[in-house]
């Protein structure tokens, strides 16, 4: 979640990192080139063999121009990215308390699973008779998804959490065309809270979309939501929990409202991770909902991707599930790929989806079993309350004392008169050695600060993590802004120009141009 | 557990400090009768080696590609990945962090993006490329929506030799989103006239080179036509490795270069995950769907990267967004970059001339295989042949010899009259022995269907 509600700001002259060096590195923290600084096109850290013939069957399209990509020796090529990775924050570092990612731990057993030969190295239109392990355990996290939810069918293919909103809508629009209602049903209702995907699939789709606010307790306003159903409504998605980390009360009476109305409730399963074992989506009345596999169950995030998102769907919306899925024949499993003979809606993606992420879904939850999981989710929550009711003091909860569920949110009423913002209290953190929370997310909340540490935390590791908010919201509130306001200092960057860059765009490497051509 | 750090006892002692009773009054906000207290229904927790042993059970029973002489492609190629790109992406702080939020702490994920762009600038001869996409195919239909929105016109035209998985994506995507689309249909000598099917309501043309039946496909002539006709010329490629040895779609006139990136760094993996490609000319770039990264200094005047441009993204934008697209595909990505920076220029090119060769002498002998004729006249490292007999039957009797020796043409398209096409893939990872065995088992197979 970014937002640039914050300004940029100068920092302070001083600074801890004044002391130069000759090469600009840091005892440890050392500054890299870029590879087109230090590699040479003619220099390759592989290997490859003399081809076996020289004869071509080309036509006239073979490269005459050069691409000048640089090469690095294998070892060049190590240090470079090792290097590089030492730049980055991470969750095996450190608490990475970013509110609405999960940033949970990855178990590297999965890592060790979805490498396996026989998960890793096989194609996606290799004979399927070669295939009946990799489709069995499609079949079999399918399983386990279906039960977690308690919901008709899985769409296993979208590739990432947008892309599975993108699928989930695409069956109600597909339901609605069904009955003959595509041209009156063009309304979705998103909550104001939402992320900013769900409006966007709606509109991409063609609906209009119309807000629904919150009330005052960070629910969506039910009597608003009422209001609005009507014959126009295809669909209301809505987050469960909600993205302030609230458990949405007025849910099913949502869910109840949107099926008179003849539409249909789309969930943003991103939080979903807050209730596995403990609630059940299809028990709520959800249609469909997507499941980010990379938060909830685990797959690493890899620096913004691959996710992976499939959907559950209602039994009023299983049919028109996208290819391809697993069906049984007998003993044999077998992908259907072709909507021939089905009221699929079509293809997402090519091939069946994220089966690296799905390897190491099964493994979680394998792991987990029926015990983890709801212990999983059970510590999520009370490790994000404790952080609310240890920090409670000092900080402004926007919604009250309410208890939340897997994160909590602080807004910066608190800090009103320091002179101090969510930005700059974020960038402290930084110093400190932590991730930020989530900054401006929602939008619903001035200032907003969005903490979820996750059920992977310890509590001494809580107890630091909150002894270091106290003592920076102490400092803001004692006025020693400068410790903010030019924050961080001690990262490997300060502060970054993000108006500039976005001005006047660069977005790849130019070689430099040579004095001489300069000067005319 | 071995995940959880919490004990009873830490978990006794927050309830308190937080001032509840027990767990579930923290979800006192569930509506009543929703909470389960049932156990789930799924086996309790397991451990790693009861893990391991049932998911290597499972993956058992699959073939892999490097057990076998294997020659399966079509827009998922076998190729060898150095060992040190997988130890380099399992790195903590790759693999661990999440999207550079926060620059000043996630300048290495930044500096391999900007990086990868400039190198997928390069490859495929564009301005600019993203911090790319999900994959090939949902690049694809990004391309074609982000067309409508340059062109304001609303019809995309797609060759017969995009590949059909890619063309299915961009119908579903078109017909949900209440856009149009001609589908030329299968064309597997390249001899379709895509020109004639555009009109005025027409935004862009699809091509696919190398096609998915391998043709190579020269775009200049067809991207002048469309620029006159104020249409834009997007060009897909799966084979990535085919940029090192063929002119790039850049310098062929294209407007928008999609592609899968899977070839370069990435397993195999059933298909996901992968990494798409996206790159445009300067003049469209704010036009372009997905994350962006670039240049600029921090407040001590030294060189830094941000993520940039988001005012065309939907967390900025919500409706008005380019696209409803949220994550990129970091890990694939870095993958990517790792791989293209040990290759270079140089090994690139020889690694494509290697493919090249292996397709070459792979065709060459099957010209004295009765019953197999190759169709192509140019290809890379793909190319199709039609066999006398059902490809389907041919495919599985080879199997059974051990050899996976491509795609059936029908299982892509199927009900086209396909029905005696396979399209076969050769790679760097086929030795003089795979392809002896191909021959082999498609000879014997090719009898056995005759008898």
């Amino acid at each position: 979640m970014l937002h640039t509600q914050a300004r940029q700001r100068k920092p302070a002259d001083h600074s801890a990192r004044a002391r130069q060096t000759f090469t600009g590195n840091r005892g440890l923290d050392l500054e890299e080139p870029l590879i087109f600084e230090i590699g040479r096109a003619e220099v390759t850290g592989i290997d490859v063999d003399a081809p076996a013939t020289t004869k071509t069957r080309l036509g006239s399209l073979e490269r005459t121009g050069r691409s000048g990509l640089p090469g690095l020796s294998e070892p060049e090529a190590i240090r470079h990215y090792v290097r590089l990775s030492r730049m980055n924050a991470a969750i095996d570092a450190n608490t990475y308390p970013l509110g609405s990612c999960t940033m949970k731990h990855n178990p590297r057993l999965n890592e060790k699973m979805a490498r396996l030969p026989g998960f890793g190295d096989i194609h996606p239109l290799q004979p399927q008779a070669t295939v009946q392990g990799a489709l069995a355990l499609i079949e079999a996290l399918a399983r386990n998804l279906l039960d977690l939810t308690n919901m008709s069918a899985v769409a296993i293919s979208p590739k990432a959490g947008a892309h599975g909103e993108l699928c989930g809508m695409m069956a109600i629009k597909a339901a609605i065309t069904a009955r003959g209602e595509e041209a009156t049903r063009r309304t979705v209702l998103v909550p104001d809270s939402a992320h900013g995907t769900n409006p966007a699939t709606a509109a991409l789709l063609g609906f209009e979309v119309k807000s629904v606010p919150a009330d005052a307790d960070g629910d969506v306003h039910l009597d608003a939501a009422k209001a609005l159903m009507g014959p126009d409504v295809a669909a209301i998605m809505l987050t469960n929990p909600n993205t302030c980390g609230l458990f949405e009360r007025d849910i099913v009476e949502i869910a109840r409202a949107v099926h008179e109305a003849g539409g249909y409730f789309y969930c943003d399963g991103a939080n979903f991770n807050a209730i596995v074992g403990k609630v059940r989506p299809g028990d709520l009345g959800v249609d469909a909902m997507h499941i980010n596999l990379h938060k909830t169950f685990s797959t690493p995030h890899g620096g913004g991707g691959p996710g992976a998102g499939p959907v559950v769907l209602s039994q009023r919306l299983a049919r028109y599930a996208p290819v391809p899925f697993v069906v049984r024949d007998g003993d044999a499993l077998r992908l259907v790929e072709q909507t021939e003979g089905t009221q699929s809606f079509g293809r997402m993606t090519a091939f069946h989806g994220q089966m690296g992420m799905f390897v190491r879904a099964f493994a979680y939850i394998l792991s987990h079993g029926s015990d983890g999981l709801r212990q999983a989710s059970e510590d999520a929550v009370l490790n994000a309350n404790y952080v609310r009711a240890c920090l409670a003091d000092l900080m402004s909860q926007p919604f009250g004392e309410r208890p939340c569920m897997h994160e909590a949110l602080f807004d910066d009423a608190w800090l009103k008169g320091s002179g101090i913002t969510t930005l700059d209290f974020a960038k402290a953190m930084i110093d400190e050695g932590y991730h930020p929370m989530t900054m401006y997310f929602p939008l619903v909340v001035h200032g907003a600060m969005l903490i979820e540490p996750t059920e992977s935390e310890s509590l001494a590791s809580l107890d630091l993590f909150i002894a270091t908010l106290r003592d920076l919201a102490m400092s803001a509130k004692r006025g020693e802004t400068e410790r903010f306001t030019g924050a961080p200092y001690l990262a490997p960057r300060r502060r970054l120009d993000e108006t500039e860059a976005a001005r006047k765009p660069v977005l790849k490497w130019s070689p430099p141009v040579p004095i001489r051509e300069a000067a005319e | 557990m071995r995940y959880h750090s919490l004990t009873q006892e830490d978990r006794a002692d927050m309830l308190a400090r937080i001032g509840v009773q027990n767990i579930d009054d923290l979800f006192a906000d569930v509506p009543a009768g929703k909470l389960l207290r049932e156990p789930l229904p799924l086996s309790p927790h397991k451990s790693e080696l009861e893990v391991e042993r049932i998911l290597s059970q499972m993956a058992g029973r699959n073939v892999a590609a490097s057990q076998v002489p294997f020659f399966v492609g079509c827009g998922a190629y076998k190729h060898h990945v150095p060992a040190a790109v997988d130890h380099l992406i399992q790195r903590s702080e790759f693999l661990t962090s999440y999207t550079p939020y926060q620059p000043e702490i996630a300048q290495g994920t930044l500096q391999y993006l900007f990086e990868f762009q400039t190198q997928v600038a390069a490859l495929t001869g564009m301005d600019v490329a993203n911090a790319s996409m999900y994959d090939g195919s949902t690049a694809t239909a990004e391309a074609v929506l982000m067309a409508h929105r340059i062109t304001k016109r609303r019809k995309a035209v797609l060759s017969g030799g995009l590949h059909p998985h890619y063309a299915e994506v961009v119908r579903t995507l078109s017909q949900m989103a209440n856009d149009n689309v001609a589908s030329l249909p299968p064309d597997v000598r390249a001899r379709e006239d895509v020109l004639a099917a555009i009109d005025a309501d027409t935004s862009c043309v699809v091509i696919q080179t190398p096609d998915v039946f391998g043709n190579l496909r020269d775009l200049s002539r067809i991207a002048d036509a469309c620029h006159a006709k104020g249409v834009l010329l997007i060009a897909v490629f799966t084979e990535a490795i085919s940029l090192g040895l063929l002119k790039s779609p850049g310098a062929m006139g294209a407007d928008i270069v999609v592609g899968e990136g899977q070839s370069i760094g990435n397993a195999l993996s059933f298909g996901g995950p992968y990494v798409g490609l996206f790159a445009t000319r300067d003049k469209y770039v704010r036009q372009m769907p997905g994350r962006l990264c670039g240049q600029t200094v921090d407040a001590e005047g030294r060189r830094g990267f941000v993520l940039t441009l988001s005012t065309r993204e939907q967390h900025i934008r919500r409706e008005k967004a380019t696209s409803n697209i949220c994550t990129n595909s970091g890990l694939c990505c870095l993958a990517f970059t790792i791989h293209m920076t040990l290759l270079g220029e140089t090994g690139l090119e020889r690694l494509a001339r290697v493919n090249h060769a292996n397709a070459v002498l792979l065709a060459d002998t099957l010209v004295n295989v009765p019953g197999a004729e190759v169709l192509n006249e140019t290809f890379f490292n793909e190319f199709t042949i039609r066999v006398r007999g059902d490809a389907g039957e041919i495919l599985a009797r080879m199997a059974e010899r051990g050899v996976l020796c491509g795609v059936r043409a029908s299982r892509l398209l199927p009900g086209a009259g396909l029905d005696d096409l396979i399209i076969i893939a050769n790679t760097e990872v086929n030795t003089d022995e795979d392809r002896a065995a191909f021959v082999e088992a498609l000879k014997s197979s090719l009898q056995a269907g005759a008898h």
